[in-house]
């Protein structure tokens, strides 16, 4: 398929496209993780219309729209890809498919990889073939991400990988994992990591799901035995991991707030609310609830501009960067507040395990699954400090 | 829609702020308060501004202005707001340009190459109480012959003691309360029945009481369909509430910065206090805050010169959301400055009285938080 350049020609060539190929039991927002396309290789389609929207939208490279051909992605520029994703909001249209491959580690290969890992990592993550997970966290390394302790040690031609990650996500679900090790123990903190891939079917890898306050196991602790990792694996220069890994951590944060507009349940929080508090008068029935609910529509408004500009700025040619974290943080304390607000709207009801709205989303279950959002990927605190530090340029202590 | 400034919108907004800088920055502000200036402005520099075409910005080319646009009107409201300068553009080249687009061919023609040209203030006497509430309009305009008498006061006239004519909004039909039954008339101040009072604002912005005592008007001096004037009204308020919110957004980033130059400099305990984390998370948070209260008014701008049919919404948002931010802000900036920051030598607590007065003219946070809850139907 070739893309048109000029953007009116564009707009109406992909508004065709998503008209004749997108699934009407796509066009609804996804419910929540579960009901969310992550392929894989034990990937079971939820339905029929999951794996078409995926195959359709795979073959002509939609799935990673801003990727280049050559990696199964589109070649489209960021004015194109932002079309796109407004005519896709526009008959709330899902993504094909959400996966760690296509927020993270794909960015850092595009950057960072060789042309052979680009070439046989890259088309796999487009198609959803293989579903990664991310080895960052550790028990003893969570926002002091960096004094990881991990090992990886070079022998000849492979490295020997053996230490435990925790928080990561999906890990009992993933066929390739992506992860932070030290590689020289010796050198300065910083300077000692590096990124590498590997098969988590090899030898020596084991994950143990984690029960959470929700009652769900999204992530596992993960361990590493003795595995054996090809060189030919490793991304960016050996010991010269920490770059590859803090791009990667800045992807994560603009995919958290951007592109995870469709992750998060997208029903607007108005119509939840005179779902479950009633309306009188075609007013949400209690004062207060209404006042609290105008003023998280307000912020979440205020955000979707914030990204809006941030998104026309980059292709202005001024870089997200570190902005990243002011869309993070904010996206994260706008998430809890709307969970908090739905609960509230429920009153009691909201509080019992098996208490659905309409739509079938559990509301005690996302209310506590949101308390996560200011924690992981960078808690809000560290969002902060990077805001001071950077954008404000302020003095460390 | 580009919610970056083009070339020329940006170029403005650089020149704006490097004149007001010059001109019109938080020292000249203090002059007029402390000179007592009754106009609350210079008039020599409205001049000067008009003559740069900031009074013509949003009066159409036809009848002497630029058309310049909202989105560039804004980005020099911020420019004013980070100087806290002083001048009749809310009054005059944002509502009552706006407000006499609905006048008959005429009094248009006259008025607004009047505005572009800096030679005509114009005034918006809208509220009658203390909280703004336009549906509450109880000023009434009692039919007489072919026109109106006009009976009532109104308060917290922006810009009322310099006014040459006043945009009034009466009460033709219905009760105080119903949305219908609204005119706006032009009147000039210097028509019998007419006086002004000048308040004293906290932030000495220019504000004053109007009293019409049996004031006459014609059908002529109408602006849009008498008994129905409430759309045309919502729109001359909803482009006064973007431009607050603008002057907010301005106000709220400048004094962060401010406030983020003394964390940096300010030193206790053998360091800058901006290398304490409980001072660095609050200015972080305030960033953050000033982020999103910037895109809020750029986005309602981009969309009120589209003619989009979500710009009164989002003005709505735009006005509560920066006010709410400006309001944080300056308080913060109070605080964290610690005690030279309660001293009137020091320009944040001008900050501090602009963003509060700022925030409350047009209407508050609840009002707009209410009236996005209608706009959005819960």
């Amino acid at each position: 398929m070739t893309f048109e350049e000029a953007p009116d020609a564009f707009r109406a060539q992909v508004r065709d496209w998503l008209q004749a190929n997108c699934p009407p039991e796509m066009r609804i927002p996804p419910l929540g993780e579960d009901d969310i396309c992550w392929g894989g290789r034990r990937w079971v389609f939820g339905s029929d219309a999951q794996r078409l929207w995926l195959e359709r939208a795979a073959a002509v490279g939609l799935t990673v729209p801003g990727w280049p051909r050559a990696y199964g992605g589109a070649g489209l520029s960021p004015e194109q890809v932002s079309i796109l994703d407004e005519e896709m909001l526009r008959i709330d249209a899902r993504s094909p498919l959400e996966s760690f491959g296509i927020w993270m580690l794909g960015p850092a290969l595009l950057r960072f990889g060789s042309e052979e890992q680009k070439r046989l990592h890259l088309p796999r993550i487009a198609r959803g073939e293989i579903r990664w997970c991310q080895g960052y966290s550790e028990p003893g390394a969570g926002s002091d991400l960096a004094s990881l302790s991990t090992r990886a040690e070079l022998r000849g031609d492979h490295f020997v990988v053996n230490g435990q990650k925790i928080w990561t996500s999906y890990a009992d679900q993933a066929d390739w994992i992506f992860c932070l090790a030290r590689s020289d123990a010796a050198a300065p903190k910083h300077r000692g990591i590096s990124f590498l891939m590997f098969d988590m079917a090899t030898p020596g890898v084991t994950t143990r799901p984690i029960k959470l306050i929700s009652g769900k196991s999204p992530f596992c602790e993960t361990f590493f035995d003795e595995v054996a990792v090809p060189a030919a694996n490793l991304v960016g220069p050996l010991h010269g991991g920490w770059t590859v890994a803090k791009y990667l951590l800045t992807q994560e944060r603009e995919m958290i707030s951007g592109r995870a507009r469709g992750l998060h349940d997208g029903r607007p929080l108005r119509s939840i609310a005179k779902e479950l508090a009633g309306v009188e008068d075609g007013r949400i029935a209690d004062p207060a609830l209404r006042a609290g609910v105008a003023l998280a529509e307000i912020d979440a408004i205020a955000l979707e501009a914030t990204i809006a500009r941030y998104v026309d700025e980059a292709a202005a040619g001024q870089e997200i960067g570190d902005r990243s974290s002011v869309l993070k943080y904010c996206n994260a304390e706008i998430a809890k507040r709307r969970q908090g607000l739905i609960v509230e709207a429920a009153g009691m009801d909201g509080l019992r395990w098996d208490f659905q709205r309409r739509d079938g989303a559990p509301v005690a279950q996302d209310w506590l699954r949101s308390r996560a959002n200011s924690i992981e990927g960078g808690t809000a605190e560290i969002m902060l400090g990077i805001v001071a530090k950077r954008l404000l340029d302020l003095p460390g202590s | 829609m580009s919610m970056t400034p083009t070339d020329e919108e940006a170029m403005l907004a650089a020149s704006a702020g490097e004149f007001l800088a010059r001109r019109a920055a938080p020292k000249d502000l203090r002059s007029l308060r402390d000179e007592r200036v009754a106009l609350g402005f210079r008039a020599e520099l409205w001049h000067e501004m008009a003559g740069m075409g900031w009074a013509g910005m949003l009066v159409d080319e036809q009848h002497g202005g630029s058309g310049f646009g909202h989105f560039g009107s804004s980005l020099l409201c911020m420019e004013m707001g980070r100087q806290l300068s002083a001048s009749p553009f809310l009054s005059t080249a944002v509502m009552g340009a706006l407000a006499l687009r609905g006048a008959k061919p005429g009094p248009r023609e006259r008025w607004l190459r009047r505005i572009a040209d800096g030679e005509a203030i114009v005034a918006l006497a809208v509220d009658e109480d203390r909280r703004h509430a336009p549906a509450r309009t109880r000023l009434a305009a009692t039919r007489d012959g072919e026109g109106f008498v006009l009976q009532g006061e109104k308060r917290f006239v922006i810009d009322g003691q310099a006014a040459d004519a006043f945009v009034v909004a009466a009460r033709t039909a219905g009760r105080p309360g119903d949305a219908q039954g609204l005119s706006l008339f032009l009147v000039e101040a210097a028509q019998p029945g007419l006086a002004v009072r000048p308040l004293d604002m906290v932030d000495s912005r220019a504000a004053a009481v109007v009293t019409l005592d049996g004031v006459r008007v014609r059908p002529d001096d109408a602006l849009g369909p008498i008994g129905q004037a409430g759309p045309l009204l919502e729109e001359v308020l909803d482009a006064g509430r973007l431009a607050l919110a603008a002057e907010l957004a301005g106000i709220a980033d400048e004094v962060l910065r401010r406030t983020t130059d003394y964390l940096k400099q300010r030193r206790q305990f053998g360091q800058p206090i901006g290398s304490f984390q409980a001072l660095q998370h609050r200015a972080a948070e305030l960033h953050c805050q000033v982020e999103l209260a910037r895109s809020v008014v750029l986005r309602a701008a981009r969309l009120r010169d589209r003619g989009d049919p979500r710009a009164g919404l989002h003005a709505s948002v735009a006005k509560a959301k920066a006010g709410e931010v400006a309001r944080r802000t300056t308080e913060e900036a109070v605080q964290l400055h610690g005690g030279i920051g309660m001293t009137d030598e020091l320009d944040i607590g001008l900050f501090l009285k602009r963003a509060r007065v700022a925030g409350a003219l047009l209407g508050d946070r609840d009002f707009h938080a209410d009236r996005v809850a209608t706009l959005l139907d819960f």
